[in-house]
């Protein structure tokens, strides 16, 4: 084996995969989340129908789809293969009497959970609106765009893609709570003086993008 | 006796003790009652209580590991009520004394459990993997000749500080024991941040944590997910900053040694 793959294959070199791709996938929850904002704009989806087009057609983003694609298969594979390693290093024999929630916090301790309950919105996600976007013949709105926002209202009038949405939000909330600075201490970026900032900026960004996120889905269902 | 407490009336507790003969047998939890235990007693003293009165029946007595008794060797490695070394911070088990605990109380005592650490007998685990771990790499070579003289290699205050800081962990292995995900990267990373920061580890820094970190996963631990279960009950306050470090010390390790393989 050679020093690359075994760097990345020892359980150092895992996490710091999965910090590197954590931290790619956040700056992608912001590029989608302020092309998503759109949605919001009153001009029946004129605008969102352009931003959709220009992301489902430009080769730039084209290209970075597929680094994309990469950054969410590396941080799946590795995290659910981690977490069953890590359950085997545990042992068969458990604990009869275990405090654990006396010394960590809960959504620290179910990152893998968390991050499953992500994986399964990101499929039906993907269907809704990826899929039917990429793969069929979408209806074209006035300006010749692809209507995305059509879609969007219709899976927004369905009232379990509603109660989905919002649920993995929450899911992706407590997942980013300890994510984010937990990524920075795997990369080894931790300091006195800069470790509580990272701290109140991950949780500050966790609870901006995942309520606008949710608001989304909410927003379409009771007033469009 | 000074310090005690006169007033302090002795306790009778039930404890649920995991029996177990040796590694290839199954054990299981016993009940047992142990009477007129002093709150001055240290838990261990209590645990001696009822291994005289099981051997006074004539029954096996309970298999514990112990050495110095002062809270400095590591030795004592007792999963007490769902805590490693009990429900006290910062204490090991020798440490921790009975007035934590009320008369009448059921105590749960487990061994450590993580599959790196199989169980010897009833308490007692096998902890060797941490020597293998040390023996790869958490080592500074002097080769032998005259004593060197005192201060002879400046070492400024705050880091001297620091290395000492992580020299304190006493490899009781309570860090594994209490993560969900049986790693041994706080006590790595105690070891490796102690010797990379002085200088009379820079010799060998890159080898050894490239060593350590190896052996470390052929032992079997799991990896870190920042959870902090490990620095909560950590009996010596090891951070997990030392963590961070290691992380540091092991990506600087592998991108500028000379170790092609």
């Amino acid at each position: 084996m050679s020093w690359i793959s075994k760097t990345f294959s020892s359980s150092i070199g895992r996490k710091i995969i999965m910090a590197i791709t954590g931290l790619f996938l956040c700056s992608f929850l912001v590029v989608h989340l302020v092309g998503n904002l759109q949605l919001f704009k009153a001009d029946n989806g004129v605008a969102f129908n352009a931003y959709s087009e220009f992301m489902g057609h430009n080769p730039i983003i084209r290209t970075l789809e597929i680094v994309l694609v990469l950054g969410f298969g590396f941080h799946i594979y590795e995290g659910l293969s981690l977490a069953i390693k890590n359950r085997s290093a545990r042992g068969s024999q458990g604990y009869v009497s275990n405090h654990i929630e006396q010394n960590s916090s809960w959504h620290s301790r179910s990152m893998a959970m968390l991050g499953s309950i992500v994986l399964f919105f990101l499929i039906v996600h993907l269907y809704n609106f990826f899929g039917s976007l990429r793969f069929t013949d979408v209806p074209r709105d006035a300006n010749g765009n692809e209507d995305a926002y059509a879609l969007v209202l219709a899976a927004f009038k369905n009232p379990f893609y509603v109660a989905l949405y919002v649920v993995a939000q929450f899911a992706l909330l407590y997942h980013l709570l300890h994510g984010f600075s937990s990524a920075f201490q795997t990369l080894g970026l931790t300091h006195r003086k800069y470790t509580p900032a990272i701290k109140f900026v991950g949780y500050a960004f966790s609870i901006v993008v995942c309520a606008a996120f949710a608001a989304m889905p909410v927003y379409f269902f009771f007033f469009k | 006796m000074a310090g005690s407490n006169p007033n302090a009336k002795p306790m009778n507790l039930t404890l649920k003790v995991w029996r177990q003969k040796n590694r290839n047998t199954q054990g299981n939890i016993v009940d047992y009652q142990v009477k007129d235990i002093s709150p001055d007693m240290s838990f261990l003293e209590m645990l001696d209580v009822l291994n005289e009165d099981l051997l006074r029946k004539g029954e096996e007595p309970v298999a514990f590991d112990h050495d110095c008794r002062e809270g400095i060797c590591g030795s004592c490695n007792l999963f007490i009520n769902g805590r490693a070394h009990g429900p006290e911070s910062g204490t090991t088990t020798c440490q921790l004394h009975m007035r934590k605990f009320s008369d009448g109380d059921t105590i749960t005592i487990e061994p450590w459990r993580a599959a790196a650490f199989p169980v010897n007998k009833d308490l007692s685990v096998d902890r060797s993997a941490f020597d293998r771990i040390i023996q790869a790499g958490g080592y500074v070579s002097i080769n032998t000749g005259g004593t060197p003289d005192a201060n002879e290699i400046p070492v400024p205050k705050e880091i001297a500080d620091r290395a000492f800081e992580a020299a304190t962990c006493i490899g009781c292995g309570a860090c594994v024991a209490s993560c969900k995900n049986a790693s041994a990267m706080l006590f790595v990373s105690a070891k490796v941040s102690q010797l990379a920061l002085l200088p009379q580890g820079h010799v060998e820094r890159k080898t050894r944590v490239e060593n350590m970190v190896a052996q470390m996963d052929i032992e079997g631990f799991g990896a870190c997910t920042n959870i902090g279960s490990c620095a909560a009950e950590c009996p010596v306050g090891i951070s997990l900053e030392n963590i961070a470090i290691l992380n540091q010390e092991f990506l600087l390790a592998k991108a500028t040694s000379n170790n092609l393989a």
